[in-house]
């Protein structure tokens, strides 16, 4: 297991060149050995089976090998220097990536959003007085806002409602997998799903369901994602809340759960009604939960990119900024306009992430 | 015992609202799988609730008119007279409804409402979507076409390429960096752990251009290893954030006595750390799992739509752009893609719910 008391002890230099060498040879050998191992991935003729098995045998037991070594690289140096050094080889790797992937990025991304369509001109803030001006990105901002309302709203409202019917009802676990397992299915497969809810045909027989209904009632059929604007967004809106309410349902369950008995009863006893004591006891109670909850599927929404995507491709009105962003970056090349959206989304976190640097500092923090 | 009747039926109230709901909540996706299963000229000229017996117009007998019979005159049927538009929207004669069969051959259906359901089921739709070959399908009107198969079973296992490496390799380094916020000392550990709280709910949009122009520049465009690490990157805060509250759990007697006992570092973190945190670690691995499978976005800017990379999202959104009315491989196609988070669903319940209870804030 460990190399190091297999060596006998060297001389002083004799150690220092040790150190020296392992401490160059190691690095550049994972450097080297990994870097092959990418280039025959990268262009690798086998099937995507054996890819897939090897890529998971390299991942697992290459990233391991990394630490391994530099572990043991660093377990030669004398005690005060590896307790120092140590520390950096186990951050080391996730520092350098989320630097180089995330927080340099989004440095880089704020500094072209300063510049015009091609990153070669100064513009100053003009990009961001056309995200308010323009008409399309304008249509992207108030449609954001009609997601974040509606959808959150209706997430954490139903969410609440399902949570308390379940937990007075004879079938709490079936319900609570019911509504839940939407959840796991990836946007653009319930894109597809309700894309074939919606659908609509010029004929007499309606194959999707949504029009026969509307037909049964003696309704007239519609083509709802594209004729009915702007409300085909509440359409897109309803396919959040189908996915989304059964995150809010269990984390409320939970929360319903540990409101003590002792106080429903007592309240009951007094004459307390239902509807009074879910307004005075419970809402109080778990309002903790429901601020947390709201404010996770609200930076959810702000975000929302999958569902308009597949289901208009943000046409007929339903543009968001996250679809704005990709046509603006993909199809007009326009940088600028590009990073401008990204930072206003950044920009509409901002308070989430100081809630969460908040809640983070007052749990203890370290 | 009044008020307990009251309470009885107050709980039957909340059992029936929640079976609608629950019920409202399952039919999109039950409605999809049976479509997937239906022969394609049925999806597109029925409903999937035509499945379940309901009543409809079926045809009891045909008539033959005269050849010679003038359709701009009225038209005699059984002494009655229709004109032409009425039979081809159908008349209606005690309970009895007159169609056109075959105009120009001159037959008339006599229909009568029946008790009926069509229970055609196919396995062809996941056949066409799983090949990369062509297939003949039959229409509605009773045609055949030769459609090219989606090549859906190739999108599968790149998806399987893509998910698994992006699910061990930030796991592993983020449990790493989580061991030594944890428990060990150094210079700056505050300031960097407090970026990444702040970068859990960072949208990854604000990091794509700058990648997406590195990446075209040292050619990780498009492959396997640059979408590993674009969703490690973008999968790390939350993990380390998720696997630090879980390390720090740990209590701190048995780091104390694992290190009188001399064990480094490393020995404390495989043989300690890893196997007390089995739990949070197969949560968070469930949540970044379906969190890649699922992923459409990344998926489309760093790794494109050749189909010999191409992810199963990237591939039903395509489809759904190109071929937006072939139900019958939409459906399949969609269902296909559900397989894998369904079943991690319905077998790791627990872990999957508190996975995704903790990552629900990611970017």
């Amino acid at each position: 297991m460990e190399p190091a008391t297999a060596t006998a002890k060297p001389p002083k230099t004799g150690r220092f060149l040790w150190l020296l060498l392992i401490s160059i040879i190691v690095p550049v050998f994972n450097v080297g050995v990994h870097g092959l191992i990418f280039w025959f991935f990268r262009d690798s003729p086998l099937h995507p089976v054996v890819n897939a098995l090897l890529a998971v045998i390299w991942g697992a037991a290459g990233v391991y090998s990394i630490y391994w070594s530099l572990n043991w690289v660093v377990e030669q140096y004398p005690d005060a220097w590896k307790r120092r050094l140590l520390p950096f080889v186990y951050v080391g790797p996730a520092v350098l990536l989320l630097g180089w992937l995330l927080v340099l990025p989004t440095v880089r991304t704020l500094y072209l959003s300063f510049f015009d369509a091609t990153s070669s001109r100064f513009v100053g803030l003009a990009n961001f007085g056309a995200v308010f001006t323009d008409r399309l990105l304008a249509t992207a901002l108030r449609n954001n806002l009609l997601w974040v309302f509606f959808g959150t709203i209706l997430c954490v409202s139903l969410g609440l409602l399902i949570a308390i019917l379940a937990d007075r009802s004879s079938f709490e676990r079936l319900a609570k997998t019911i509504i839940f397992m939407p959840m796991a299915i990836s946007f653009v497969a319930a894109g597809v799903i309700w894309k074939f809810i919606y659908y609509y045909t010029p004929e007499e027989q309606q194959i999707g369901l949504l029009n026969a209904i509307v037909k049964a009632f003696g309704g007239e059929p519609q083509a709802w994602l594209t004729m009915v604007q702007p409300w085909n967004n509440l359409f897109l809106i309803v396919i959040l809340v189908w996915m989304q309410t059964g995150f809010a349902m269990v984390i409320f369950s939970a929360a319903i759960k540990s409101v003590p008995d002792d106080i429903l009863e007592a309240a009951r006893v007094d004459g307390a009604g239902e509807i009074r004591i879910f307004f005075q006891i419970m809402i109080p109670y778990i309002s903790g939960t429901l601020l947390s909850v709201t404010t996770t599927i609200i930076v959810f929404t702000l975000k929302i990119f999958d569902v308009v995507m597949v289901m208009t491709g943000g046409q007929y009105g339903t543009e968001v900024v996250a679809t704005q962003f990709y046509r603006q970056l993909f199809m007009y090349q326009n940088t600028g306009y590009g990073s401008t959206l990204a930072i206003v989304l950044l920009i509409a976190v901002m308070p989430v992430i100081w809630i969460n640097l908040r809640q983070f500092r007052r749990e203890g923090g370290f | 015992m009044r008020r307990r009747n009251g309470l009885r039926r107050g709980k039957g109230i909340v059992n029936v609202v929640l079976a609608v709901i629950c019920f409202i909540w399952l039919i999109p996706t039950f409605g999809l799988l049976i479509s997937s299963f239906r022969p394609a000229a049925d999806i597109l000229s029925t409903g999937w609730w035509t499945i379940f017996p309901h009543k409809d117009w079926k045809t009891v007998e045909r008539i033959e008119l005269s050849r010679d019979t003038d359709l701009r005159q009225p038209i005699e049927v059984r002494g009655k007279t229709y004109s032409d538009d009425e039979l081809r929207a159908g008349a209606e004669v005690e309970g009895q409804r007159l169609i056109w069969e075959n105009r120009r051959a001159r037959i008339v259906n006599v229909q009568e409402q029946k008790w009926t359901s069509t229970l055609r089921f196919t396995l062809q739709n996941y056949e066409t979507v799983l090949g990369g070959k062509q297939y003949k399908i039959t229409l509605p009107d009773g045609g055949t076409k030769t459609e090219q198969g989606s090549g859906m079973g190739r999108s599968f296992w790149n998806t399987v390429a893509v998910a698994v490496p992006s699910t061990i390799i930030p796991v592993f380094i983020a449990s790493f960096a989580a061991y030594a916020f944890a428990w060990l000392k150094f210079p700056g550990r505050k300031i960097i752990f407090v970026v990444i709280v702040a970068l859990l709910v960072v949208p990854l949009q604000v990091a794509l251009i700058p990648i997406l122009r590195d990446y075209t520049g040292i050619g990780l465009n498009g492959t396997y290893f640059g979408i590993w690490l674009a969703h490690t990157a973008f999968g790390l805060p939350l993990i380390t954030y998720f696997m630090y509250n879980a390390v720090r759990q740990i209590p701190r007697d048995l780091f104390e006595s694992a290190y009188m006992d001399g064990a480094t570092n490393f020995t404390t973190f495989s043989r300690l750390v890893l196997p007390l945190t089995v739990p949070s670690l197969a949560s968070i691995c469930i949540f970044q799992f379906l969190w890649v499978w699922n992923d459409y976005l990344v998926a489309l800017i760093f790794l494109g739509s050749l189909p010999d990379v191409q992810v199963l999202s990237m591939n039903i959104a395509g489809l759904a752009g190109s071929r937006g009315n072939d139900w019958h491989l939409l459906t399949a196609a969609a269902f296909v893609s559900m397989l894998m988070p369904l079943a991690v669903f319905f077998t790791l319940q627990r872990y999957f719910v508190r996975g995704l209870m903790g990552g629900s804030v990611k970017g």
